[in-house]
This record gives structure tokens, sequence and C-alpha cells, in this order.
């Protein structure tokens, strides 16, 4: 494990070891050549799997998973950037997949081995502009960004981004998510343009109004606004629509609107990434995530839209029909994917975030 | 003192080890931090190190130097608030008797077995809108509302309508509490160590000449203990300085510290030659506050001799 941990300057000279290095890590007795061991690395987001999906997968196949958690996909990309530390699968979202695709930091799937992709998975899942032809990953579950809010707090439905980035009606009781992109991609949108623009004045002029509306916000929220709207911290909360329906079992007085200006669909997917030492495992608990059955215990748990129709005909009505779960058609056509767009853009954004939280 | 030069055997075995994991855990990483902070980003991933200069000078914009500022300031008053009440708290160890000495050190101690960020964490739940301190405050304006009413001034509202909590988190005074209460111990005990080799007898003699217990303090304690004082503020004011979680966990929208821009070029903006160069410019500061404790400290020597 030490050689990897060395920091590498170019990944280029680093891929050409990538396979030594990984047929050293898996360590443990071979059962027989060219058979893997029945173990994975399982690199996840934190509650993001069914209560029982490990479990049921090692009774099945007889494979031991081992999940680790990571918070973010900044996390995730920079703990692979220097070389594949171990994992097998990991859960990047679309934004991801398609920087992890340049770097060339995924490897090929075989879908062969993955038939439940073609047979349960939604048609308008089964291909993905960040992926065309899905070579590098399959869609897990997807979702929304929106505003969660205290419903006895808030006057009527705050449709409007309007209502966290534009107004001083609930100063002192808006958390914004605090990552370059959402903040700033979503002042863009209220603004009429693109969430994934990158001409310097359309964001700078959402950088301006982040900072104008900064009095009013009380705290720029690391992915835990959910966890500020339960404890009454905050009334309004910009989060991720499966984070809010989290809480909403918890507390009748929560909800979740995507706002009329529109917002994001987001993509996680299961991608395995350059130099897994159990490839084989990774395909085979794919495919086991993608069953009928395993998928709707996972998102029966975890509440988020699942891309896997087979899977949402066997849950009930609550979360299958469920608006803030799978929102309207209309809804969606107002809200686009997040896509890489490139690191100088990044940089712009980043400094405009420097800058907003520094004023 | 030059034993080592009788046996130059010894000397080497035994430097081995912590030279080989000094270079391996120390030397190389940092110097490859260095090298990076003379790079360029190309792409995704790769970095070509072509000697520039671009990383400092872009973070020596205000941008940054603003945040770098702030970032001082905020440590030293925490370092200053750690100070001054690290001195009756070592006082206190020092002339507790023996017997409880052990107790209230590990007292000192204990929060230490558990992790900082779990701690931090633990703030959020004492100050936050609904936590224990406002839970408290509101029980106490409670019974006092109940008293006015029963002495029958109720309608004059004199403690307000209702009670109103206090902003106690998400704010810079937050942070700066929550830097007091990570780094208090690292004061006291280097304070402690030397109250505790004090000679009480200049105490006493101090009193008796009649001067007051300001004066004993300032004229004879401070002169004879500011060296644990000093090495108490290089320990907390270096940590203090590179802070990220806890502005991240307990901070408002306007308590961005460089830890956080250094932390956010390593990961959300991949710039790692930047990041790098900041991290740099930090650890050029810290040096520059180390040597300034070296010449004070070989300065006291050298009058001493």
């Amino acid at each position: 494990m030490k050689n990897r941990r060395v920091a590498r300057f170019s990944r280029r000279s680093f891929l050409a070891g990538t396979g030594a290095v990984a047929a050293g890590l898996s360590v443990g007795p071979r059962f027989a050549w060219g058979a893997e061991e029945p173990k994975l690395n399982f690199y996840n987001w934190d509650t993001y799997i069914g209560e029982n999906t490990l479990g049921d997968f090692k009774d099945a196949a007889g494979i031991e998973v081992t999940m680790d958690l990571f918070a973010d996909n900044d996390e995730l990309f920079a703990k692979l950037k220097e070389g594949n530390p171990g994992y097998d699968l990991i859960v990047p979202t679309n934004d991801y997949v398609e920087r992890m695709i340049k770097a060339k930091m995924l490897s090929p799937l075989d879908h062969s081995k993955i038939p439940n992709f073609r047979k349960n998975i939604s048609k308008a899942f089964q291909d993905a502009a960040f992926d065309p032809g899905r070579k590098f990953s399959m869609p897990y579950m997807w979702g929304t960004q929106g505003i969660g809010y205290r419903k006895s707090k808030v006057d009527g439905v705050p449709d409007s981004w309007k209502w966290v980035l534009d107004s001083d009606k609930y100063s002192g009781r808006i958390a914004l998510l605090s990552g370059s992109n959402a903040s700033i991609g979503m002042a863009l949108k209220y603004l009429g343009y693109s969430y994934n623009s990158t001409d310097p004045k359309e964001i700078k002029a959402a950088e301006e109004l982040v900072i104008k509306q900064k009095p009013h916000i009380k705290v720029f929220a690391d992915d835990n606004g959910q966890d500020l709207l339960l404890s009454g911290e905050v009334d309004l909360t910009m989060e991720w629509n499966g984070d809010i329906l989290q809480v909403m079992e918890e507390d009748d007085d929560l909800a979740y609107v995507v706002p009329k200006e529109g917002s994001i669909v987001w993509q996680d997917t299961l991608a395995i990434p350059t130099g897994a030492p159990h490839p084989e495992n990774a395909h085979k608990f794919i495919n086991f995530i993608l069953d009928a059955k395993a998928g709707a215990a996972i998102a029966d748990f975890i509440q988020y839209a699942t891309p896997n129709e087979a899977a949402r005909k066997l849950l009930p009505d609550d979360y299958s029909k469920n608006p803030a779960i799978f929102p309207t058609e209309e809804t969606l056509a107002r809200c686009e994917p997040e896509v890489y767009k490139g690191e100088a853009a990044q940089r712009l954004r980043d400094e405009a975030l420097t800058r907003i939280l520094a004023a | 003192m030059d034993s080592w030069r009788k046996n130059p055997l010894v000397f080497w075995v035994l430097n081995l080890s912590p030279s080989a994991w000094l270079i391996a855990f120390f030397i190389v990483p940092l110097a490859l931090v260095w090298v990076l902070s003379f790079g360029e980003k190309r792409g995704l991933l790769d970095v070509a190190i072509t000697g520039t200069l671009d990383n400092y000078a872009r973070a020596l914009q205000p941008l940054y130097l603003e945040i770098f500022w702030k970032s001082i300031w905020m440590a030293a008053a925490a370092t200053l608030v750690c100070l001054i009440a690290g001195y009756p708290v070592a006082f206190a160890i020092a002339f507790a008797p023996n017997r409880w000495k052990p107790y209230l050190l590990l007292a000192l101690m204990v929060p230490f077995w558990i992790n900082i960020l779990i701690r931090t964490y633990a703030l959020i739940a004492v100050f936050r809108t609904r936590g224990y301190v406002n839970f408290t405050l509101e029980w106490i304006w409670d019974q006092a509302h109940s008293l006015l009413a029963f002495l029958g001034l109720g309608g004059y509202e004199l403690i307000g309508a209702r009670f109103v909590p206090l902003e106690l988190l998400y704010n810079n005074f937050a942070v700066s509490l929550g830097i007091v209460y990570a780094f208090f111990p690292f004061m006291v005990l280097p304070l402690y160590a030397n109250i505790e080799k004090l000679d009480r007898s200049y105490m006493e003699a101090s009193l008796d000449l009649g001067a007051g217990h300001w004066r004993t303090f300032f004229s004879v304690v401070f002169p004879l203990t500011w060296h644990g004082a000093l090495s108490g503020v290089i320990i907390v004011f270096i940590p203090a300085l590179g802070a990220f979680f806890i502005p991240d966990l307990l901070g408002g929208t306007d308590s961005q510290l460089i830890g956080n821009v250094i932390e956010r070029q390593f990961k959300a903006a991949n710039d790692w030659p930047f990041g790098a160069a900041l991290s740099f410019l930090l650890m050029y500061a810290t040096f520059g506050a180390l040597a300034l404790r070296a010449i004070v400290a070989g300065r006291k020597q050298g009058l001493e001799v």
C-alpha cells in the first residue's frame, strides 16, 4: 500500500504501474488462478445503501463487501486522483463521471455481466450524455436540488429561488449549500442563466447577488442543511431532495420544493475505478443492486428516486408517486444536469466563492 | 554531552530510526508539497513543475492577504483568551494540594481522549438556537416571568413578551470559542510546568514587602514563568492559524479562514499547486514566529550568562 501513497505529479506515468500495484493489493488467499477472492471494497456515500443489502449480497453471492464512506464528490475525486487505493466500486455523480472518464480513472463495464441493466432500468437512463452508451457507469439513484422548508414558519410554498437568494423576508433563517457550484449555480438559475454558465460576466452577477443576500443568510451549510432545518436552526435551506425527504419522515412540518426557475437534476452512478482489485465481484454486485427486489429495498430505505422501473413497481404509492421524489415532467423540463465545466471555469467559480465568503 | 563522540556507532544506530521516520514522513512529503507549489495545472490531473511563481503571486493578491490577516487576527485573539484564562487555571492546579493534582490534570486531559471533531459537534448541540445554553436561559426566563406575574408586574413586559434565544452559533464568536476550547490544554500544560517549578518564596517575599497581588504577578511571577507562556502561545497559535473544520462547523457566512481556502484547493477547486503555495505561505509565517521565539529565548539566555 505504501508505494502508492507517494504523490505522483503525472497520472500517465502512474497508469503504467497500476496493473502491477492492483495485483499486489489483494492480499490473502487466492482460490484458484484467475478467480477472485470473495471480497469487494465499496466506496459509497453515507446512508446510501439498503439496510441489509450488503448482507443479502453475501448470502446470495458469498462475497464479503467492505464499505468505506465519502462525504462528497470532491473527496472521492481527491482520494482516487493519485491512483486507486484499492476500491472496486464507487458512486460518483454525473459531472464527476464525466471528469473521471476524461482522466481515465474509470474502467469500462462489461454489459454482458450486468443483464439487469437492460431488463430493469427505465429507458430514460439507458443512455446518458455524460457517459454515451453507458460504457463506464450504471445509474444508481437520481434526484433534484431544491428548497427544504418548515411549513409553519414560511408563508405558502417558497417556489422561487427568490426566497433564499434575493429577499430579506426570511432574514437569518436561510441556509445555502457551501459548494462553489450549488450557491453560484442556483443564483445563475435565478438570474435566468444556465446553471453551468462559464461566462465570467454571468458568474460575476451571480456572485454579486449572493454577496448582497449574505446578511440574510445564516450559514453556508456543508451538506447538513437538513439537520439545521430539523433542529429549527433555519426555516429554509437549499438541499438535495433525498436529504430533506429523510428528515420529512421525522417531522411532518417539513416539505421540499423545486423552485420554478428550475434547478439541477443529478444522477449518482455505480462505476469501477481503474485498477480495481476485484472487477468481477464489482460486476456481480452492480447486477445485484440493479435487481428489482434488491433495488426496491435500497430505494425504500434511502428514499431517493430509483431509475430501476422494476423496483419502483414493487414499492407503495407514497414512494413511487411522491412528487418530492419523482418530480413531474414539467418540473424536470426546467432542470438541467450539471456538467463538467473545465478547469478554468472551475477556478473562476472557486474564486467567486472565496470572494463571497470573504465579503 | 559529548559522549556521542566517544561512541559514534551507538549514536548512529540510535538515530537511524528517528531520522528515517523524520525523512520519510516529514521531510519528503513536505518537499513534495513545496515542489508542487511551483507547478502549473495541465488539465484535470497533471501538474507540470515549471518553477513558476504564479501561485505565489496569486496567493499574495489582496483577496487572499485579507483572509490571511483575518486568520492571524482570529488565531491571535483566541491565543490571548487562552493565555488570560490559562494562568489562573495553571495556578489553581499548581497550588492545589498534592493529592488533588493528578485528578485536576486528568480533568484537563480527559476531553482529549475524545476526537476533536466530535467535541466540536458537541459544541453545536450546546450553542445552537435550540441548544443547552438557550434551554437553560429559557428556563431562567420562564421562572423570572412567572415571578413577575406573581408580583403583579406581568403586564409591563419588563423582560420582553417572550424569550428570544441568543445567537451563539454560526458567527466569528463561535469560531473563536471553538478554537479556545480545542487548544486550551496546550496553553495550561506548559504554564503549569513553569509555575510548578517556581520558587514560592519569591512570591512570599514580594507580598511580605508590600506588593499587591497584581504587582506580584507582573513583577515577579510573569517574568519567571513567561517562558512557559511563550511555549503555550506558540503551540496554541500555530494550529489555530491553520484551523479549518472549526470555522467550517461553527462559523457563519463570514467565518472563512485561510485553512478553509487551502482545504478547498485540495478538494473542490482541484488546484493543488495553488493550495500548496498558500500552505507554504502559512508555513513561512509560522517559521517567522518560531524564529522570533528562538531569538527572544536566545537573548534571555545571553542575559543570564
